[in-house]
C-alpha cells in the first residue's frame, strides 16, 4: 500500500516544519553574530555581510577565552574523576552479590533526583569550609552530585550485560577483582565509557546554578554564567552581537560533537533513562 | 548434616572488594549530596544568614509558619506557608511543569513517529532535531531572548508580517506573556529528548505486529490507537515522569530569560533569591526543603507504583 | 589415593536444596563424566569443585587436601567453559597466557608452555589472531589450550560440545578423547546431558538426578546393570522400553524393561504379536514401533534395512536374559527366570 501523493506531501511538510523550528534559532544566532552596529537594529532574515567584529571582541578582549578554558577544565576533570570512581563502583554493583545491593543502587540513583537548590545552601557552607569558594575546584567537586549517579547507573547497566563466563574464566586464571576490571572489563567497556563521558561532559558544561553561586569573579566564571552576565557599557546597551558571537563559539563545538557521536548519544540516553 | 552456609574464601574476598570499590564513590556522594541536604534542612529550622552561617540558632518551624501576635487581640501568620509569593511560585512551577511536559510529549511523539519511518534524509533530520538539545540552556535562553526582543526581535517582525499581531509584544517582560516565553524556549529545547525516548520505545515494537495488522486490513489511525500507543505507553510514562521531575526543578531558563518576574518565578528561583539576593538564608533553605519534599514524594510514589505494578503482574 | 573426593557435599541456593549428600571418590587420571537431565545439579557440582560456587556443607578434597576454602586459581584445576569464554579483546596467545601471567611465571616459561599447548592442539598458526577471527571449533581448541597451559591436576569441562554443530561435535569429541590419552596423570571431569558423549568418553559415569547420585560405574556397568529405572531409561539410545501392567505383574514387578536391541523380530512366530505402527529407517538400523496387544507400545531395533508396512502383524521375542524389572519406586527387582 503506497501512501498517496497527498500523504507524502503532508509528511514532508511536517518534516520541513520539524527541521525548520529546530534549526532556525541557531541559524539566526549565527546570522546576528555576523552583524555589527546598524545591522543589528534591523531584522534580517538573510545574511547581509560577514562581519567578524563581534567574534574579535569576545575572543581578543576580556576574559571569554579564559572562561572557555575554565569550562573545559571543569567538565573534563569532573568526567575523568567520575568515570574513575564509577567504574569500580559499577563492578561492585553489577558483578558481586552482597546484601543491600539493590537498595544501594536505588539510593545512588535517587541522588540524581535532588533539586540542585536543595543542596545549594549546604554545599555553599561545605565549599567555604574547604576554602574552595571562587575556585574551579568548587565546581569540580559539586558537579559530582549529578555526574556520579548517572555514570554509576549507566556503567552498572552495561557491566551487568557482560558475560559471566568471561569473568569466571578470569577468576579461574587467578585474576583479582581489580585485575579483572583493569584487564578484562575495561577494554570491553570503552564504547560505554565514551558515551557516558560525553553525556556527563555536556551536562557539566551546561551547568549554571552552581557556577553562578560558587564563583564571584569573571576570571573564574564558566561559559554559561559568562554568557548570562554579559553586559554592555551602559545599563541599556545589551551587546546582542557579542552575546550571539559568544553563543556560537560555545555551541559550534558542542553541536559538532553531538552530530558526530549521534548514535552513541542516542543509545546512551535511552539506556540511561529506560530503566533496565 | 547441619546446613550452615559457609562462604568460600572467594565469596568473602569479593564481598570485601565490593565495599572497598564502593567506598570512594559513596563517601563523595555523602559529602556532596547527603550532608549538604541535611544542612539545608537544618538551616531551614534556624535563623541562619549568609555572613553568619556558623552562628545559626534553632528557631523551630518559624520559617515555615509562625503566628505573630500583635498583642492587641489580632495577629498574623508569617512564614513560607503563609507567603503568597511562595504559593505563587508553587503555582507557577506546577503550571509550567504540566504545560511543558504535555507539549513536549505531544511534539516528541510526532517527531518520534516521523523519525520511525524510513525516508530519504532521515539521518539529516535526526541530526537537525538533536540541535536544540545540544545547545546549552543559557545559550538557548539568550538566543530566544534576542528573537523575542520587543524592538528588534524577529518573532514580532514575523508575527506582524503574518498579521497575527498588530503591535510588538514584549514577550519576556510583560507578565501576560512571560510564562509563554519560558514555555516556548523550554519546549523547543527539551522536545528532542522526549522524542528520542519515545523513539526508543517505538523501535522496541516488533515489526511483525504491524505486518499482521496490515494483512488484517486495519486502518493506520486504528493501528496507532490500538497497537502502537498501548505498546509504547510504559516507555512514554517513564519519560514523562523523568521530565516532570526535571520541570519541577527548573531554574536556568527562568532566571536568565525572565528574571524578577512574578509570573514566572518558580520554586527554585524563589529559593535562590531568598538565599542569596535577599539575605533570607534560612527562609530560602526552608523553600529548598519544601521543594525537595515535593520531588521526593513524587519519586517515591512513582517507585512504589511501578513496584506494585510489577508485583501485581508477576505471580 | 583418589584425586578428587566429595564427602557428604550438599548445596542449597537459599532455601532450595539442589544437591544432597554427594559422596564421590574419583581416581587420579580417570575420565569421569557427570551426566543427567537439566536441573539435576551436575553443572553446580562441577562449579563447586572449581570453586565458583560455595559448598553449603560437606568437604571437597583434592589429593587429600581440603579445598573448601581455597581460591579457584590455587586448586590446581583448569576449566573449559560451554561458551569458550575467551577474552574477546586479547589474541589467542594472550588468552592462553593470561592465567600464567597472574601466577607470575617468567616470560620464557610462559612462552614455552603456550607453544607446547598450541602444538598439542595444532593451533600454532592462530596465536596472533583474535577470537572473532576463529571458527567455533578453533575457539574450542583455544579454550582447551588455555586450560592445558596451566598444567592442572584436574581438568573440568562444562558441556563443551553443546555450542558446536553435529559434525564438529563428533570431531571435537575424538580430540578430547585423544587429549585424555595424552595426559594420563590428569583427572578429567566432564559434564554433559548427552549420554552418547558420556558413554564414549568416560572411564566412569556419575548419573545425577534431582540432586542425588543415582549410580556410579563404568559405561558398560550402567548399560548392563542399571541401578534404577531412571538410569536404565537414561542410558542407551534409543530408550529402553518400559512396560507396565500385565506383563510386569507376571514377573512380579511394577515395570518391565527391555531395550530395543534385545528384542528379536520375526514375521512368523514369537512371544508377543502386534501391529506395526511406524518404521524409522536409518540405513544402518531400522526401528520398528509395534503396538503389542495387552502389553503396550514397543520399539524394536532391526539391523540393516527392514521393510514393514503399517498395520502389518509381526512377532516379538524379548531376550529373557536382558530383561530389567523395577519395583514401584524404580528400584531393580531380582529377576525370576520365567518367560
Amino acid at each position: 500500500m503506497k501512501p498517496g501523493i497527498w500523504q507524502r506531501i503532508g509528511f514532508y511538510a511536517i518534516v520541513i516544519v520539524i527541521v525548520t523550528q529546530a534549526v532556525f534559532p541557531f541559524y539566526y544566532a549565527i546570522l546576528t553574530s555576523l552583524e555589527d552596529g546598524q545591522a543589528l537594529f534591523e531584522v534580517n532574515y538573510l545574511p547581509k555581510a560577514l562581519n567578524l567584529t563581534n567574534y574579535r571582541a569576545m575572543l581578543a578582549e576580556g576574559v571569554f577565552g579564559k572562561q572557555m578554558l575554565n569550562s573545559v577544565f571543569v567538565a573534563s576533570v569532573v568526567v575523568v574523576v567520575s568515570l574513575f570512581l564509577a567504574v569500580t563502583a559499577a563492578f561492585a554493583l553489577s558483578r558481586i552479590r552482597f546484601r543491600g545491593r539493590g537498595l544501594l543502587l536505588l539510593t545512588v540513583l535517587s541522588v540524581s533526583m535532588f533539586p540542585q537548590i536543595a543542596v545549594l545552601s549546604g554545599l555553599f557552607e561545605v565549599i567555604r569550609f574547604f576554602g574552595l569558594f571562587n575556585s574551579l575546584w568548587s565546581l569540580v567537586f559539586s558537579y559530582m552530585i549529578f555526574t556520579l549517579p548517572f555514570t554509576v547507573w549507566v556503567l552498572t547497566t552495561f557491566m551487568r550485560n557482560l558475560p559471566v563466563e568471561i569473568e569466571e574464566a578470569a577468576i579461574m586464571d587467578g585474576a583479582s577483582s581489580l585485575t579483572i576490571i583493569r584487564r578484562v572489563f575495561l577494554p570491553l567497556m570503552w564504547p560505554a565509557m565514551v558515551t557516558t563521558g560525553l553525556l556527563a561532559f555536556i551536562h557539566a558544561w551546561n551547568e549554571f546554578l552552581f557556577a553562578l553561586t560558587f564563583t564571584s569573579t569573571d576570571s573564574q566564571r564558566t561559559v554559561p554564567v559568562a554568557i548570562a552576565l554579559v553586559s554592555g557599557r551602559s545599563e541599556f546597551e545589551i551587546p546582542w552581537g557579542n552575546i550571539m558571537a559568544a553563543s556560537v563559539i560555545v555551541t559550534l563545538p558542542l553541536v559538532a560533537l553531538v552530530l558526530i557521536f549521534q548514535r552513541r548519544i542516542v543509545s546512551g540516553l535511552t539506556a540511561g533513562a529506560v530503566k533496565g | 548434616m547441619a546446613g550452615k552456609t559457609a562462604q568460600s574464601r572467594l565469596s568473602r574476598n569479593r564481598t570485601r572488594s565490593a565495599w572497598l570499590f564502593l567506598a570512594p564513590m559513596l563517601v563523595t556522594l555523602f559529602v556532596v549530596a547527603a550532608w549538604p541536604l541535611g544542612r539545608t534542612v537544618w538551616f531551614s529550622f534556624t535563623d541562619a544568614s549568609l555572613d553568619l552561617i556558623s552562628q545559626a540558632r534553632w528557631v523551630g518551624i518559624r520559617n515555615y509558619l509562625e503566628w505573630v501576635d500583635w498583642g492587641d487581640g489580632t495577629g498574623q501568620y508569617y512564614g513560607l506557608l503563609a507567603d503568597p509569593r511562595w504559593w505563587r511560585s508553587v503555582w507557577n512551577t506546577v503550571r509550567f511543569a504540566v504545560v511543558s511536559v504535555s507539549f513536549e510529549t505531544l511534539f516528541g511523539l510526532v517527531i518520534a513517529l516521523v523519525l520511525n519511518q524510513s525516508f530519504r534524509g532521515r539521518g539529516l533530520v535526526r541530526a537537525a532535531v538533536l540541535i536544540p538539545w545540544a545547545i546549552p540552556t543559557i545559550v538557548s535562553a539568550k538566543m530566544w531572548a534576542w528573537m523575542m526582543h520587543d524592538q528588534f526581535g524577529i518573532l514580532n517582525d514575523m508575527f506582524m508580517r503574518l498579521g497575527l499581531i498588530s503591535a510588538p509584544v514584549a514577550w519576556t517582560a510583560s507578565p501576560d506573556t512571560a510564562m509563554i516565553a519560558i514555555l516556548i524556549v523550554d519546549i523547543w529545547k527539551t522536545t528532542p529528548f522526549m522524542a528520542l525516548l519515545i523513539l526508543a520505545g517505538l523501535q522496541m515494537v516488533p515489526q511483525d505486529i504491524y505486518e499482521a495488522a496490515k494483512l488484517d486490513g486495519v486502518p493506520p489511525t486504528r493501528v496507532f490507537r490500538k497497537i502502537t500507543l498501548p505498546l509504547i505507553m510504559p516507555a512514554v510514562l517513564v519519560a514523562v515522569v523523568f521530565r516532570a521531575l526535571d520541570a519541577l526543578r527548573v531554574f536556568d531558563i527562568v532566571y536568565v530569560l525572565t528574571p524578577n518576574t512574578d509570573a514566572t518565578r518558580t520554586m527554585s528561583v524563589y529559593a535562590r533569591e531568598n538565599l542569596f539576593d535577599f539575605d533570607q538564608f534560612a527562609y530560602g533553605s526552608a523553600a529548598s526543603t519544601l521543594l525537595f519534599l515535593v520531588i521526593a514524594l513524587i519519586t517515591i510514589s512513582f517507585i512504589l507504583a511501578t513496584r506494585m505494578d510489577l508485583e501485581g503482574n508477576t505471580t | 589415593m583418589a584425586t578428587v573426593e566429595l564427602i557428604n557435599v550438599s548445596k542449597s541456593f537459599g532455601s532450595v536444596e539442589v544437591l544432597r549428600d554427594i559422596n564421590l571418590s574419583l581416581e587420579k587420571g580417570k575420565f569421569v563424566v557427570f551426566v543427567g537431565p537439566s536441573g539435576c545439579g551436575k553443572s553446580t557440582l562441577l562449579r563447586m569443585i572449581a570453586g565458583l560456587e560455595d559448598i553449603t556443607s560437606g568437604e571437597l578434597r583434592i589429593d587429600g587436601q581440603p579445598m573448601n576454602e581455597v581460591l579457584p586459581a590455587k586448586r590446581g584445576i583448569a576449566m573449559v567453559f560451554q561458551s569458550y569464554a575467551l577474552y574477546p579483546h586479547m589474541t589467542v596467545f594472550e588468552n592462553m597466557s593470561f592465567g600464567l601471567e597472574q601466577a607470575k611465571l617468567s616470560k620464557p616459561e610462559i612462552e614455552a608452555r603456550v607453544q607446547d599447548a598450541a602444538k598439542m592442539l595444532q593451533i600454532e598458526g592462530l596465536l596472533d589472531r583474535k577470537p572473532k577471527q576463529l571458527s567455533g571449533g578453533q575457539r574450542q581448541r583455544v579454550a582447551i589450550g588455555r586450560a592445558i597451559t596451566r598444567d592442572p591436576r584436574v581438568f573440568l569441562f562444562d558441556e563443551p560440545l553443546s555450542n558446536l554443530d553435529a559434525a564438529l561435535r563428533v570431531d571435537t569429541r575424538l580430540e578430547i578423547a585423544a587429549l585424555s590419552e595424552r595426559l594420563p596423570d590428569t583427572t578429567m571431569i566432564y559434564v554433559t546431558h548427552d549420554q552418547v558423549e558420556a558413554m564414549t568418553l568416560a572411564d566412569r559415569i556419575v548419573v545425577l538426578n534431582g540432586g542425588i547420585v543415582e549410580q556410579v560405574g563404568s559405561p558398560m556397568d550402567l548399560y548392563e546393570s542399571p541401578a534404577s529405572e531412571f538410569v536404565a531409561g537414561f542410558i542407551g539410545s534409543p530408550r529402553m522400553n518400559f512396560l507396565k501392567g500385565g506383563v510386569a505383574e507376571a514377573h512380579g514387578a511394577a515395570t518391565y524393561g527391555i531395550r530395543p536391541e534385545h528384542i528379536a523380530l520375526s514375521d512368523e512366530r514369537g512371544d508377543w504379536s502386534g501391529r506395526v505402527v511406524l518404521t524409522e529407517r536409518l540405513g544402518s538400523d531400522t526401528f520398528v514401533h509395534v503396538e503389542v496387544k495387552g502389553v503396550g507400545p514397543v520399539n524394536v531395533r532391526v539391523e540393516g534395512r527392514a521393510d514393514f508396512a503399517s498395520g502389518e502383524t509381526v512377532y516379538l521375542s524379548p531376550d529373557p536374559a536382558s530383561v530389567h524389572l523395577f519395583d514401584p519406586q524404580g528400584r531393580p527387582v531380582v529377576r525370576s527366570v520365567t518367560p
